[in-house]
């Protein structure tokens, strides 16, 4: 603001505090997006990413599945193969090498990623979708592995949640990812048809097709704190209307006011809140088969559990300057 | 006065002519004036043919957007006898943008539902273009339900940009009213026929489209976004629309060969606008012959029809040739 900030130092290149941490995925301290305090990294590690200010940071599959699991033991569920790029898409860049460029950085076929393990003892399949991978966008693969993980949880007659974080669809599939809507749809049908509970928990954010579809069909709807949830992007709104949107519209606390989620639960609360549902909606199941399957959840190796983390500090410190993908309606 | 799209502006002169000379020979009664006339009537129809079997992707929105192109009102008025409107979601309020009721179609008893755009500018206003809200997609349920007690098959005629983004349409819960209509199609235990007639856009599309058999006109179009709002996001550049609409295979010939509908409804020369009766006809018997094959299958088998239909979309095995 002053004339000093201004003045760049000869031989010195300027450059921007949030861009200079990016590049540094270790750092020990992470700043808080609300309020800008320094947080200690592992006191956030140890607050499943809730700032003390309470701002929820957007956490990948493995942090997850290490705070909803119990004893950090899961077993991951195999996805499916889909398709690549069937439409031969290309925008500035062609999509394919887009999706290789996202595979070899996240180290993951695409945003889902789903586990068998149990909550408090209640067995789940979790699925987890990462907005790290294309903006969560909802694609085949998507599409393919929300099926996969209800048949899982069909077959092992247990309850399913689905974490959800997505701008929406991925337009670079064109209409096979709109298909994914139905698809997805029917995939619950079967978890409905067997008595089986579905959960969904929103995260920041979720909006367009995802919501518009197995988002907004659970039989409980939990959302973190502060979290985007919406059909249309703000932007579009915005652009539609030609006025400001008010302050708070579309999180979850005003998701919950319009009656469109059951509850706002705070992170380091989810997973006693979600065992408790499930050990409600599937008593029958649950006591049917719960040990001869127990033994099946392996220990995850310690080498998983870093980068992990790591992306998880990354994420945080990206969160501000982070474009919204692909919202689409 | 017929609107002409871009592309046809060729066409406009001819007609422009073909209409002066008629006109004219009306006066007089030359009858080189006739020979003429015929003589630019061929070439015309030559035009539109050479014109319309190359239409590209943006193109056919062009042509799937145009305003003379048939409605749901004008589907139902030469289809449907003993129409009876039905109207609003019993919870919030009526969106005249999905229209829908009860009326025998080509003589069977049938639920109908459909996008309704508007001709006139009032009329646009009145049914907000098309776009739909809640209260739209929960009357689309409401009616659904109807069908499944009252064992009607369900037909519905999509034409919509997509559904509206607003705030009220946000507060009131859009995305879950999509997904509730969605849902309450593939759980249908009746036929359900979906015809994609203009425009198929997205999700506001797609909740009255998850039917056993959708089809489409030769001009429509069905994409996951409008091509302007997608090169927006992908090419921070709204003009460049027509790149994103050749991308993203938005056109019923792209679209049957990757399993989403299953028929092309084959339109009058030149478009339906330019042939409305007979383009109406066509899709009259192209859903009936759709919903015989869908009468005789019982409430289970539909939904397990409808669950491999849209399970077998994009699946690996399918690709392997």
């Amino acid at each position: 603001m002053n004339w000093l900030s201004n003045l760049a130092r000869p031989g010195l290149k300027k450059s921007k505090p949030e861009e200079e941490k990016r590049e540094t995925p270790d750092n020990l301290w992470i700043k808080c997006p609300t309020t800008g305090d320094l947080i200690f990294r592992s006191d956030l590690e140890a607050s499943n990413w809730v700032t003390p200010a309470g701002f929820h940071m957007r956490i990948g599959p493995d942090t997850r599945f290490r705070q909803m699991f119990d004893n950090g033991r899961w077993t991951l569920v195999p996805l499916p193969k889909v398709p690549t790029d069937p439409l031969k898409f290309r925008d500035d860049k062609k999509y394919s090498d887009r999706l290789k460029a996202y595979r070899a950085k996240l180290n993951r076929d695409d945003c889902m990623s789903a586990a068998y393990g149990a909550v408090n003892g209640q067995r789940a399949v979790l699925l987890v979708q990462d907005f790290d991978f294309m903006g969560g966008s909802l694609g085949m693969a998507a599409g393919e592995a929300f099926i996969t993980a209800a048949q899982t949880a069909v077959k092992r007659k247990c309850g399913m949640v689905c974490f959800t974080a997505s701008g929406g669809a991925r337009m670079q599939e064109g209409i096979l990812s709109l298909m994914q809507m139905p698809r997805t749809t029917l995939a619950i049908q079967e978890l409905r048809e067997s008595r089986l509970p579905y959960i969904v928990v929103l995260t920041d954010p979720t909006t367009g097709g995802v919501t518009a579809s197995y988002a907004m069909l659970g039989d409980v709807h939990i959302a973190e704190p502060g979290a985007l949830i919406g059909f249309a992007g703000p932007r579009v709104i915005e652009q539609t209307i030609r006025q400001k949107l008010p302050e708070g519209f579309q999180r979850s606390e005003y998701l919950l006011d319009k009656g469109m989620v059951d509850m706002v639960v705070d992170r380091r609360q989810l997973k006693d809140v979600v065992s408790q549902i499930l050990s409600i909606l599937t008593p029958a199941a649950a006591a049917a088969s719960a040990e001869p399957e127990n033994d099946e959840a392996q220990p995850q190796p310690e080498a998983e559990a870093k980068p992990a983390s790591r992306s998880g500090a990354k994420r945080a410190a990206q969160d501000k300057k982070k474009p919204q993908q692909k919202a689409a309606e | 006065m017929r609107t002409y799209l871009d592309f046809e502006k060729s066409i406009a002169e001819i007609e422009a002519k073909i209409e002066e000379l008629q006109a004219l020979a009306e006066s007089s009664d030359a009858l080189e004036m006739g020979v003429e006339l015929s003589r630019l009537k061929t070439k015309s129809e030559r035009m539109l043919q050479d014109i319309y079997a190359k239409l590209d992707p943006w193109q056919k929105t062009a042509v799937a957007r145009h305003p003379e192109r048939p409605r749901f009102r004008d589907f139902v008025a030469s289809l449907v006898t003993d129409f009876v409107e039905l109207s609003g979601d019993r919870t919030y309020g009526e969106d005249p943008a999905v229209l829908g009721g009860l009326g025998k179609f080509l003589g069977r008893p049938s639920v109908l539902l459909g996008h309704e755009k508007g001709r006139t500018t009032a009329e646009r206003l009145k049914h907000n273009f098309g776009m739909a809200r809640p209260e739209g997609y929960r009357k689309a349920v409401r009616l659904m339900d109807m069908a499944d007690t009252f064992q009607l098959p369900v037909i519905s005629f999509v034409d919509t940009a997509g559904a509206y983004p607003g705030i009220g349409a946000e507060e009131r819960g859009q995305a879950e009213a999509i997904a509730r209509s969605t849902e309450r199609c593939l759980t249908l235990g009746v036929p359900m026929v979906s015809v994609i007639t203009g425009e198929g856009g997205s999700g506001g599309a797609l909740a009255i489209a998850a039917a056993n058999a959708v089809m489409m006109l030769e001009h429509a179009v069905y994409s996951v976004i409008s091509p302007e709002a997608g090169a927006s996001i992908l090419f921070k550049d709204s003009g460049r629309a027509k790149d994103m609409a050749h991308a993203m295979k938005i056109t019923a010939q792209d679209l049957i060969g990757l399993k989403v509908i299953d028929s092309i409804i084959k339109e009058p020369l030149g478009g339906a606008h330019r042939a409305p009766e007979r383009a109406i006809s066509t899709v009259g018997a192209a859903v009936a012959q759709a919903l015989d094959g869908l009468k005789d299958l019982s409430p289970d088998a539909l939904r397990a029809q409808r669950r491999e239909r849209f399970y077998a979309i994009g699946r690996l095995e399918n690709d392997a040739a």
